[in-house]
């Protein structure tokens, strides 16, 4: 079947963004053809700032190269403008005549900058801040000429100011209103944003209106007058105060156009076979000039070019923060306030601190924040999910300290504690140890204290503190560290680039993945191995052949080896239930091998301790015979399913909490996960199977079934986050699936999924898993499609004789 | 050379993968490495006594599977920073046959002696 066409007109970041998630979920659907205006491949125009600054090279911000294009196999025109739309014949032009047809046009043409139309704006020294071109000419200028002044206190007219005065230009900047960025801060917190920015050398001018601009004798701007009658000497004039949706090609091409080319909730234009994203967009009325919402609508118009046509763009709620070094601003919704609301304010002007938070029926609707913008992140959330905050009006200001000192937190009680202090409860460090062998060994990276200390070297939840430790100790060597953590000492590419590489460069063996990354170690080491083989494992199921001395014994042998070099088994019980013949059977199997100890374990089945590793085979062929598989309680793999005894017989029971955990754990069972993966589902709110505790835990209701993510009952106790509610149990068996499939692709290996919730937000987790229908029912199918080839009893397997030799033992006699 | 002993064929060896050879009381865990050399060692890590012979092989090393100790499978020397050193035995591969030579040429005391 031919392919349909796609043509998209404008090479930059939200058009680009919409490829790629169309690519991700509908490859090989169009054939796409590309044309940009710029000479560059797609760059992140929001970088433009550190790349003035000199913080950041024009290498640096590109996102996508010339080689993934071609890659892709998208026919990429660069420096053609498109200049003509011929919506019958569904054919556009550009400007040299390069013709392309379309089934489907993508309009992503990006805004132009509005240059006061004013006397002399059209000089020579007087450009815009736009793309790498105006950057370019921002730099060579910085090198000739001595006088910048920059039209707009705006967001990016600051950061161009910044940038322009790193690159010693002396600065002034000029604004119309009586305060800076009054689109995203209040007065007082814009005036703790001026002092700081006088204090680096920036000089301002507010509330002055510019009345034209100056040629000197050279034929270049020389000089800025104002209405006032004032003037100031300019070199080079940056004009940054806005910008304007670039309509022009779609107006003349016939297609409705407001502000902005008008789009419907899919991103759709007036004629139905072409949609726009972007800057260009005005949406229900508004159009956007930050990225988010941007990112938002190109994935639903990548839903919706992909045919899958369920989402919807319902217009965002935008923060903002300023990309000036040293400079933390941020702010959000509707900062200033007004009738009806409330505002909370801290303000120390002398530690340049102010936070204001605008309530209105105790929702957060706006936050403004200068100084410590730690708590951005979680008012923005507050302000999304419209959490009613009456609980804890009292400290929001204050933040979210009361989470506890996983992350930033413990620096300070660190430096308190007492040499004796036990930092590392499981090879017994105290942080007398640790700071002894830092000073005297001269270390000064984490490994190097856990390989002399073992502290943080086992569990690794002391890892936060003993990191703590070495800062405190090292002072300020220690934050030079590489912020970027490679996986092992054999590499230095960190998880999610191995993550990427072996998706994208399609490296499907381990000898692939060492050739291609360059690895530094022969053949890897006890800690690479595994990650690598289970990373390979998950991404080609079925391809990949998994490699058995890649992994730790317990999952080679299948039991959990225990110190004097025994084994434990533990048969499977589905969701907990057994029944008499099955424990008949175990007690056969238990007297027959003459097994040590027996014992209930946590996760409701029975466990066998003390089993010799050549006596695996034979036991597991008779526990086979009885109808058991295993139970998979060694492995980075999926555990138990625990229930409680639900509507069957519980009188408080409000659904068949048992009997949907026997579903749960067929559709589960022998799936291969980064860490241990438990699950639960409880019969009701009472919760008696602790699902609040698991990795996915299910609480029925009676309306339904709650579903709650991320919990972990282990070395440090964290209660699940509530994903969402559900009504149906084939829709907890899918999403269930997702959340799994989503784990274990993206989660690091030996990262349970509490810390990966931590790490990556519960907000992604809910885009991607309850939002976004179509990737949660493709992750489902992946999810699906890998069990295929995981659901196979590995005991039965080596029963009937497949890797014999693993259990034998060489026996020489006299 | 009566006391060299044929335990294995080469073939019957997993590489990156170890056997247990047992000799009366006697466990020695024997490893072929990924590029085919052959080693053999005491099964019992210095440190705590874990079957070296379940450890994941890497280069010239083997990791215990209780506590992430490494062994050197050259010398039965611990890696820096950990410090133990776990008995050796001489191994030699004639004609794809594995053969073991049990009656050390040093006692343990003696090829551990930089760590006595």
């Amino acid at each position: 079947m031919q392919k349909m066409k796609l043509v998209m007109v404008g090479n930059g970041m939200a058009g680009m963004r919409t490829i790629e998630e169309l690519l991700k979920i509908a490859p090989g659907l169009y054939d796409i053809t590309v044309f940009g205006a710029e000479l560059h491949p797609n760059y992140n125009r929001i970088l433009l700032s550190p790349v003035l600054a000199g913080e950041q090279t024009t290498q640096d911000i590109v996102l996508n190269s010339m080689d993934w294009y071609a890659e892709h196999g998208i026919h990429l025109h660069l420096g053609k403008k498109v200049g003509r739309i011929d919506r019958k014949q569904r054919v556009v032009e550009a400007e040299d005549g390069t013709r392309a047809e379309y089934d489907r046009l993508l309009l992503a043409t990006g805004s132009t900058p509005f240059m006061l139309p004013v006397p002399g704006a059209d000089l020579p020294g007087v450009i815009a801040f736009r793309d790498i071109g105006d950057v370019e000419a921002m730099i060579n200028a910085s090198s000739q000429y001595k006088r910048a002044v920059v039209i707009g206190g705006g967001l990016l007219g600051l950061e161009a100011a910044n940038g322009l005065k790193l690159r010693g230009m002396e600065v002034s900047v000029v604004h119309l209103g009586s305060w800076l960025m009054e689109r995203q801060l209040d007065e007082p917190a814009a005036r703790l944003l001026q002092k700081s920015l006088e204090d680096k050398g920036l000089k301002f001018l507010l509330q002055k209106q510019t009345a034209e601009l100056v040629k000197g004798e050279s034929g270049r701007v020389c000089a800025v007058n104002f209405k006032d009658g004032d003037s100031v000497p300019a070199d080079l004039v940056v004009m940054a105060v806005g910008i304007r949706p670039n309509t022009a090609l779609a107006e003349s091409a016939g297609i409705h156009c407001e502000r902005g080319i008008v789009v419907n909730d899919t991103l759709q234009t007036y004629d139905p076979r072409i949609y726009a994203v972007g800057e260009c967009v005005s949406h229900r009325g508004v159009a956007y000039g930050l990225v988010a919402p941007l990112f938002e609508q190109a994935k639903v118009a990548a839903n919706h070019l992909a045919e899958y046509g369920i989402g919807r763009y319902e217009g965002s709620v935008t923060s903002t923060k300023l990309k000036v070094t040293g400079i933390d601003l941020f702010s959000a919704g509707d900062f200033i306030g007004g009738e009806g609301t409330e505002s909370l304010v801290f303000s120390d002007p002398s530690c340049g601190d102010y936070k204001k938070v605008v309530i209105k029926d105790n929702k957060l609707v706006g936050a403004c924040l200068y100084g410590d913008t730690i708590n951005g992140a979680w008012y923005f959330d507050l302000l999304r999910e419209g959490t009613d905050i009456a609980q804890f009006r009292k400290t929001i200001l204050f933040g979210q300290h009361h989470l506890g000192d996983s992350g930033h937190g413990p620096a300070d009680h660190v430096a308190a504690l007492p040499d004796k202090a036990e930092i590392c409860g499981c090879n017994g460090v105290c942080k007398g140890d640790i700071v002894k062998a830092i000073v005297d060994k001269k270390l000064f990276t984490l490994d190097e204290v856990r390989a002399h200390t073992k502290a943080s070297s086992s569990c690794g939840s002391c890892t936060g503190l003993v990191e703590a430790v070495l800062a405190q100790t090292v002072g300020g060597d220690y934050s030079a560290a590489p912020s970027k953590k490679p996986l092992c000492k054999c590499t230095e590419h960190s998880h999610d680039e191995i993550i990427a590489a072996i998706k994208e460069q399609k490296l499907k063996s381990m000898r692939a993945v060492f050739d291609a990354l360059e690895w530094k170690t022969p053949d890897g080491c006890a800690n690479c191995r595994p990650a690598l083989n289970y990373y390979l494992l998950a991404r080609w199921p079925g391809e990949y052949q998994d490699d058995k001395h890649s992994r730790f014994i317990n999952e080679r042998a299948h039991g959990n080896i225990q110190k004097d070099g025994s084994f434990s088994v533990v048969p499977r019980m589905w969701g907990g239930l057994t029944n008499p013949k099955e424990l008949r059977a175990i007690a056969d199997v238990a007297e027959k091998y003459q097994v040590p100890e027996v014992k209930v374990t946590g996760g409701q089945r029975i466990d066998l301790f003390g089993v010799k590793k050549e006596d695996l085979p034979a036991m597991w062929q008779d526990l086979s015979a009885a109808g058991f598989v295993s139970g998979h309680a060694y492995g980075k793999a999926l555990r138990t399913v625990k229930t409680c005894v639900g509507s069957q017989w519980c009188r408080f029971g409000t659904q068949d909490s048992t009997g949907l955990g026997v579903k749960l754990e067929q559709l589960t069972w022998g799936s291969w996960m980064p860490h241990k993966f438990k699950l639960a589902v409880s019969g009701c709110p009472r919760n008696c199977a602790e699902a609040t505790i698991k990795d996915f835990g299910v609480v029925c209701v009676d309306s339904g079934y709650e579903l709650h993510v991320g919990g972990n009952g282990g070395i440090k106790v964290r209660v699940t986050d509530l994903l969402c509610k559900v009504e149906t149990e084939a829709q907890v068996m899918a999403y269930c699936g997702a959340f799994t499939q989503l784990y274990r692709e993206e989660a690091h290996y030996l990262e349970r999924t509490a810390p990966w919730v931590e790490r990556v937000g519960l907000n992604y987790i809910k885009g991607r898993i309850v939002d976004d229908a179509a990737g949660r029912a493709a992750l489902f199918e992946r999810f699906k499609y890998g069990q295929q080839f995981a659901q196979v009893d590995p005991w039965k397997e080596r029963a009937e004789g497949a890797d014999a030799a693993e259990f034998q033992t060489i026996r020489i006699t006299a | 050379m009566s006391d060299w002993i044929a335990i294995a064929k080469f073939e019957d060896l997993p590489r990156l993968g170890a056997r247990v050879v047992q000799f009366d009381t006697v466990r020695v865990a024997v490893f072929r490495t990924s590029s085919d050399e052959v080693f053999a060692v005491k099964d019992a890590c210095p440190h705590r006594g874990g079957p070296l012979s379940q450890g994941i092989v890497h280069g010239k090393l083997v990791t215990c599977p209780l506590h992430n100790w490494r062994i050197d499978l050259t010398s039965g020397e611990a890696v820096q920073p950990d410090r133990g050193c776990v008995h050796t035995y001489q191994t030699r591969v004639e004609a794809g046959q594995v053969y073991l030579r049990l009656a050390a040429s040093k006692s343990a005391a003696e090829s551990c002696a930089s760590h006595a």
